[in-house]
């Protein structure tokens, strides 16, 4: 006897439970994700052979002559020591200027400010601002803290492109950390204030630790993009001219208010050279401020782990 | 102590313009376990936050009306909410442990209040209390996010019993709950009650007979104006005798299991 459905071809009832139909749409959109991730990956690899292979000729002979090695007119004999310094100098200012500034203002929005249309403005504008050109915040670091701020920057210093820097980075901390913030459960809210919890240590105990993981995610991308700008450098003043004082330590107070250089600096000065030699010194250069950037990430990643641990 | 532990004058509630319930009237007693019920959306957790100020969270939320704790209006400019919340505890919807050990989800309340004593004994005297001890008292260390939902919902009894409140509100504690971990939640409720004073909303009827000493009903009223619900008392009453001889005609169609 005939089911009722049967009347209809291709019904539920009489599909065939074995086979395989073939989804094409499906297998077309795997296809093109596929293709999609080789092609940022293989961009990438293309990009890390290249420089190293640039780089190699210094990297194997003299890396630790070029490493504290001082800037010079002669490919053979310059180093970037000055540039580490200079960009290490930036990213203690990110870290102790942008970091704190950024997260408080973040936690202010998120867990205090009222809901009001003066937040939601000010909320808007720290998104615009993130992004703004690099080249306007070096015009403004500029107008204030190598002008207007001399008697306390001393004019073209690190201090000043550090502080520059860390303005320039300071919505992406905001927005990033706002975000992460905004993603910590409002269940896990309502149970620290259950218990009588204010809200200074519902923020302490319970917000922060949960947000930890996705406020280091910003702080990494922060922290990568300071150390890799040069425009807003050019702007405060960097050189790869005369430099104050000789190879100095690297972590010295008296360089905060001495001219400076920095990673990206150097780099594009090279780039711009003639002579052969400062080919392979600017792919070499690369290579180093690649690493400073992995080693900051990788710490942050490490701390980041961490927290994850913690939050299960 | 004499007198009722709440008393409600007519509280309405509104979210910015909406008012979300209306006129609610009723006192709780101590050392009993009062039911709120009521189809969705007539107010019963909103109600219950305001034992507890949990609806200053809410930024829109206001109220008319007074809550008096003993004798004290809870709304009084000079009360602080997060004193409050020490004396009157609460238990949520879905178990909301924090993402931290046993130990610390219970010891947090005591450590914040500052409480005197050894805090080891305090957290094995409120896991004995919620019924968890036995299952939870050789892994204190590990994780509160590995145990099964009945156990971290008594771990959120637990730690709503650690800062040794007066009151535990509990807003619908077994819904996300199997009945054999119901059933241990309903068990202890009813050990707890010599000492505390609990209100408990539920969409249970059955729960609410089986545990509740007294019992209010609310409802929804549609605003003809706004196609909007506000929700409102129908009856409050002791438990029975909303259950056998209720005196509003809603409140028996409902728990007859005629509407709702």
């Amino acid at each position: 006897m005939a089911a009722p459905m049967s009347r209809f071809a291709g019904c539920a009832r009489q599909r065939d439970l074995r086979g395989r139909r073939i989804d094409l749409g499906g297998g077309l959109f795997r296809v093109v994700l596929l293709a999609s991730l080789v092609a940022s990956v293989g961009i990438l690899a293309v990009l890390l052979v290249d420089v190293v292979n640039g780089g190699w000729s210094v990297l194997s002979t003299r890396l630790g002559d070029f490493l504290t090695g001082v800037l010079g007119s002669r490919p053979e004999r310059s180093g970037v020591f000055q540039g580490i310094r200079g960009s290490l100098w930036i990213a203690i200012f990110t870290i102790v200027l942008a970091f704190p500034l950024g997260i408080g203002a973040a936690l202010y929005l998120e867990e205090y400010a009222p809901r009001s249309r003066f937040a939601r403005i000010v909320d808007v504008n720290i998104r615009n601002l993130a992004g703004v050109p690099s080249v306007v915040y070096g015009i403004l670091g500029l107008a204030i803290f190598v002008k207007s701020l001399r008697g306390f920057t001393g004019g073209n210093t690190v201090m000043a492109a550090g502080i520059t820097l860390a303005i320039l980075v300071l919505p992406i901390v905001i927005i990033t950390s706002a975000e992460a913030i905004r993603a910590v459960p409002a269940s896990l809210r309502e149970a620290g204030f259950g218990v009588g919890a204010t809200r200074w240590e519902v923020i302490r105990h319970h917000v922060l630790p949960y947000a930890a993981p996705g406020i280091l995610t910003g702080t990494v991308l922060a922290l990568a993009r300071a150390l890799g700008e040069a425009a807003p450098l050019i702007l405060v003043g960097a050189t790869t001219g005369f430099l104050g004082g000789g190879p100095g330590s690297l972590v010295d107070l008296g360089q905060l208010t001495e001219r400076f250089t920095a990673l990206p600096i150097i780099i594009t000065t090279w780039a711009g050279r003639p002579q052969e030699g400062f080919r392979a010194l600017t792919a070499a250069a690369i290579v180093v401020l690649l690493v400073v950037v992995l080693v900051f990430n990788a710490a942050a990643i490490l701390l980041r782990n961490r927290y994850e641990k913690k939050r299960r | 102590m004499t007198g009722p532990v709440f008393d409600v004058h007519d509280l309405s509630v509104y979210y910015g313009q909406f008012r979300a319930v209306r006129d609610v009237k009723l006192q709780i007693f101590g050392n009993e376990i009062t039911a709120f019920i009521g189809p969705s959306g007539c107010g019963k957790t909103t109600v219950l936050r305001c034992f507890n100020r949990m609806n200053d969270l809410i930024e829109s939320a206001r109220i008319e009306g007074t809550v008096e704790y003993h004798g004290v209006d809870l709304y009084d400019r000079a009360i602080n909410p997060v004193e409050v919340r020490r004396r009157i505890g609460m238990v949520f919807q879905k178990p909301n442990p924090f993402p931290k050990s046993i130990y610390d989800n219970v010891a947090f309340g005591p450590r914040i209040a500052g409480m005197k004593g050894d805090m080891d004994e305090i957290v094995e005297r409120s896991l004995r209390r919620a019924a968890l001890w036995d299952e939870v008292k050789d892994r204190l260390k590990s994780s509160a996010t590995g145990l099964s939902g009945g156990q971290q919902q008594r771990l959120c009894i637990a730690r709503a019993l650690a800062v040794d409140p007066e009151v535990i509100l509990m807003d619908e504690p077994c819904s996300a709950l199997d009945p054999i971990a119901t059933g241990r939640i309903e068990d202890l409720m009813q050990e707890i009650k010599a000492e505390y004073t609990i209100v408990i909303v539920t969409h249970n009827m059955q729960q609410a007979a089986r545990v509740s000493d007294r019992c209010a009903f609310f409802t929804t009223e549609v605003n003809e104006l706004s196609d909007t619900r506000t929700g409102m008392l129908v009856e409050f009453d002791r438990t029975e005798t909303m259950f056998s001889n209720p005196a509003d005609e809603r409140t028996e169609n409902y728990v007859t299991g005629r509407f709702g």
